[in-house]
C-alpha cells in the first residue's frame, strides 16, 4: 500500500488494475515460508500461543527488572501472608515474595526445557538422519535401543537417570534431555525414509555429490518442519517434566525458584494458606499451554497431514 | 491368531531383556556405595567387601546382569535393602493399588475422552467445540501433581466431599482418579476429534445420511466405529504416561501403591526396589501395548498380515 496521500476518485478509476498488480505482487513473493506465517496466523489459538511463549520468555530476560522484590529475601514476620498490596500473590513459608519467584522461577523453567530439547534435538536429528540414511544393521540396533527406552513409562527413565545422576539444575536438564532423544530419533528416521528414495536425492547423488553433503543439505532441509513442530510441543513436555522431577524433590534443588519445587513447598500448607501452591501451578500450566498452542498451530500451518500423529 | 500373538509374545523378550539392561547400567552410575550406606557409617571395610561379596556386586555389570535374568525367570526380584523382604513381595502388597488406580483413571479417561470428543466433532467450529477443544488443551497442560492439591483443597478441606488421601472406599479413590487421569481426557478427546473429522466426509456417511438414518445412529454407528482405532492406539500409550502419572499421584494422595514405593526406593537408596519397581512398571506397559496390539487385529484383520 502507498503511503502517500491518493485521491480518492482516482484510487477508485485505478481499483481494478491496483488490485490486479497487487495479487501479482502477492503471486511473484509467495514463499513457502510465507504460507506457513499466514497459516499460522490465521489461526487464533495459535497466536495466542505464540503471545504467552513470548510473555514468558520476556518474562524470563527481564526478571531481575520486573520482579518487585528478590526472590531469596526472607520476611519472617510476613509468613504464609495471603495476596496483599505488597505481596500481589501473597508469601511463601519463609516469607518470599511469590510472584517474585514466580518471575525468577521462569528463567529455570525456560533454561532446563530449552537446553534439554536442545540436546534432544541435536542428538536425535543426528542419530536418526544416521539410522534413516543408512539403513541396514546400524539402523536395526539403533531402533531397537529407542524402542527400549520408550518402553519406559513416562516419567519413569527421568527418575531413574536424576536418582542416577544426582539432583541439581544440570542433570535434572540432562536426564530430561535423554528422556526426550529417542522420539526425536524416531521421528527424524521416519522422515529421511520418505525422503531419501526421492528424484532429487538419486538425482544429487547422481552428479556425485558426497554423502554428507547430500545428507546435510538435501535430505536434512526436507526432514525439519515435523522436527521443529516436535520441538515445540517437547518444550511443553519438558516444563511439565522438571516441575514434576522437582515437586518430587529430585530436580531442581532450593533455594532455587523452581515453579515445581514451590509447589511442593505449598503442599505442607495446603489447608491453611493455599495460595503458596496454587500461584506457582498457573504459573506451570500457563507456559504449558503456550508451548502446546504454538506446536499445535505450528504443526497445522506446516504440514497439515501430521494431524493426529504428533 | 494365535501365531500373530505368539509372534508378538516372543517379540517382547528382546524389549524386556534391554530395560532390564538399561536399569542396571542407570543403577550402576549411582554415586556412592549402596553397600557402605546400609551398614552405616561405622562399619569395616572387610565387613562392606564382605557383603558386596554377598551381594554380588563384586562382579562385572554384565555378569550381574546375566545372574539378575536367571533369578527374574524363575520369578526372583532379589531382597530389598530397606526392609530385608522379598522384592516380589513389597511389590505383591502394592500392585494392585496402583493397578486400581491406574483402571479407575482409564475409565474416566475413555469415558470422558471420547464423550467430549463426540461432542467436539458433531458441530466442528461451534462454540461447544471450542470450548471442549480449550478444555482438553488445558487437561493436558495441567502439571497433575497441582491438579491433585487443587482437587484436595477444593473437595477435602473446603467443600469436605472426600478423604483427602488414603485408601479403602470408592471415595478415597476418586480424586486420585481424576487428578491422574485429567491429562489422558485432553488427549483421547482431541485424538477422537480428529479421527472422526477424518471419516466424517466419507461417502458411505453422506450415503447413511442419504437414506434418512438419523444423525446419532450416523455418528455412532458409522462414524465413531471407523475412527476407533487410532483412539484405541492414543488410550494404550495413555496407560504408560498414566503409570508414571502415578508416581505423582500417589505421592500427592499418600495412596500405598508402586509409584510412591518407587519414590520411597530413590530417598532410601535402595536400588535392589528400585530396579524392582521399574522392571514391574515398564513390563506392565510392554505387555498393555501388546494388548492393543492384539486388539487391533480383533478389530482390523488387515493387521494380522
Amino acid at each position: 500500500m502507498s503511503s502517500q496521500p491518493v485521491d480518492t476518485a482516482q484510487t477508485a478509476a485505478s481499483g481494478i488494475s491496483a488490485s490486479r498488480s497487487a495479487l501479482e505482487e502477492t503471486r511473484r513473493f509467495r514463499s513457502p515460508l510465507m504460507d506457513v506465517v499466514r497459516q499460522f496466523s490465521r489461526n487464533r489459538m495459535a497466536v495466542a500461543g505464540l503471545v504467552i511463549v513470548v510473555l514468558v520468555t520476556f518474562t524470563a530476560a527481564l526478571a531481575p527488572l520486573l520482579a518487585p522484590a528478590d526472590p531469596a529475601v526472607q520476611q519472617l514476620d510476613d509468613k504464609r501472608m495471603p495476596p496483599n498490596s505488597d505481596y500481589l500473590l501473597g508469601a511463601d513459608e519463609f516469607g518470599r515474595d511469590i510472584l517474585s519467584r514466580i518471575i525468577y522461577g521462569s528463567r529455570v523453567a525456560l533454561f532446563v526445557a530449552l537446553v534439554a530439547v536442545a540436546i534432544a534435538m541435536a542428538l536425535g536429528v543426528s542419530i536418526g538422519l544416521v539410522a534413516g540414511y543408512t539403513g541396514g544393521w546400524l539402523d536395526s540396533v539403533i531402533m531397537r535401543v529407542a524402542d527400549v527406552m520408550l518402553a519406559f513409562p513416562y516419567l519413569l527413565l527421568a527418575i531413574a537417570l536424576v536418582a542416577a545422576l544426582g539432583a541439581g539444575i544440570e542433570n535434572t536438564t540432562l536426564a530430561v534431555g535423554i528422556w526426550a532423544t529417542p522420539s526425536f530419533v524416531r521421528v527424524t528416521r521416519s522422515q529421511v525414509l520418505g525422503i531419501k528414495h526421492r528424484e532429487f536425492v538419486t538425482a544429487a547423488r547422481a552428479t556425485g555429490v558426497p554423502t554428507l553433503r547430500l545428507v546435510l543439505r538435501y535430505v536434512l532441509p526436507n526432514a525439519i518442519p515435523p522436527i521443529i513442530v516436535f520441538a515445540t510441543l517437547y518444550m511443553a513436555n519438558a516444563i511439565l517434566l522438571e516441575a514434576a522431577l522437582s515437586f518430587l524433590g529430585l530436580g531442581v534443588q532450593p533455594p532455587q525458584p523452581s515453579w515445581g519445587l514451590m509447589v511442593a513447598d505449598g503442599r505442607d500448607y495446603l489447608r491453611v494458606a493455599p495460595h503458596i501452591a496454587t500461584f506457582p501451578g498457573i504459573a506451570i500450566m500457563i507456559a504449558v499451554l503456550g508451548f502446546n498452542l504454538m506446536g499445535d498451530g505450528l504443526r497445522d500451518a506446516l504440514d497439515p497431514t501430521l494431524r493426529g500423529r504428533i | 491368531m494365535p501365531r500373530f500373538v505368539a509372534n508378538r509374545l516372543l517379540a517382547l523378550i528382546p524389549v524386556l531383556l534391554g530395560i532390564i539392561f538399561v536399569t542396571m547400567l542407570v543403577m550402576d552410575l549411582i554415586p556412592g556405595d549402596p553397600v557402605a550406606l546400609m551398614l552405616g557409617e561405622n562399619a569395616r571395610p572387610e565387613e562392606v567387601a564382605a557383603l558386596r561379596a554377598k551381594l554380588g556386586l563384586d562382579s562385572p555389570l554384565l555378569v550381574r546382569y546375566a545372574r539378575y535374568i536367571v533369578d527374574v525367570v524363575q520369578g526372583d526380584l532379589g531382597r530389598s535393602i530397606l526392609s530385608n523382604r522379598p522384592v516380589t513381595a513389597e511389590i505383591g502388597d502394592v500392585f494392585p493399588h496402583t493397578l486400581r488406580l491406574t483402571l479407575a483413571a482409564m475409565v474416566l479417561a475413555v469415558v470422558l475422552g471420547i464423550a467430549s470428543g463426540v461432542i467436539s466433532a458433531i458441530r466442528p467450529g461451534g462454540w461447544m467445540d471450542a470450548g471442549v477443544r480449550l478444555l482438553s488443551l488445558i487437561g493436558l497442560s495441567m502439571p497433575i501433581f497441582w491438579l491433585g492439591l487443587v482437587l484436595i483443597y477444593v473437595f477435602a478441606y473446603y467443600l469436605r466431599l472426600f478423604p483427602v488421601g488414603g485408601t479403602g472406599t470408592w471415595r478415597h479413590l476418586a480424586l486420585p482418579a481424576l487428578a491422574l487421569s485429567a491429562p489422558s481426557i485432553g488427549i483421547v478427546s482431541r485424538m477422537t476429534r480428529s479421527s472422526m473429522m477424518e471419516v466424517m466426509h466419507e461417502d458411505y456417511v453422506r450415503t447413511a445420511r442419504a437414506k434418512g438414518l438419523n444423525s446419532s445412529s450416523v455418528i455412532l454407528r458409522h462414524v465413531l466405529r471407523t475412527s476407533l482405532i487410532p483412539i484405541i492406539t492414543v488410550v494404550g500409550l495413555q496407560f504408560g504416561q498414566m503409570m508414571g502419572g502415578a508416581v505423582l499421584t500417589e505421592t500427592v494422595f499418600a495412596w500405598p501403591g508402586l509409584g510412591r514405593l518407587t519414590v520411597l526406593a530413590i530417598f532410601a537408596r535402595d536400588y535392589v526396589l528400585l530396579q524392582g519397581c521399574v522392571l514391574v512398571f515398564a513390563t506392565s506397559y510392554v505387555l498393555i501395548n501388546l494388548a492393543v496390539d492384539i486388539s487391533y487385529a480383533y478389530i482390523d484383520p488387515r493387521v494380522r498380515v
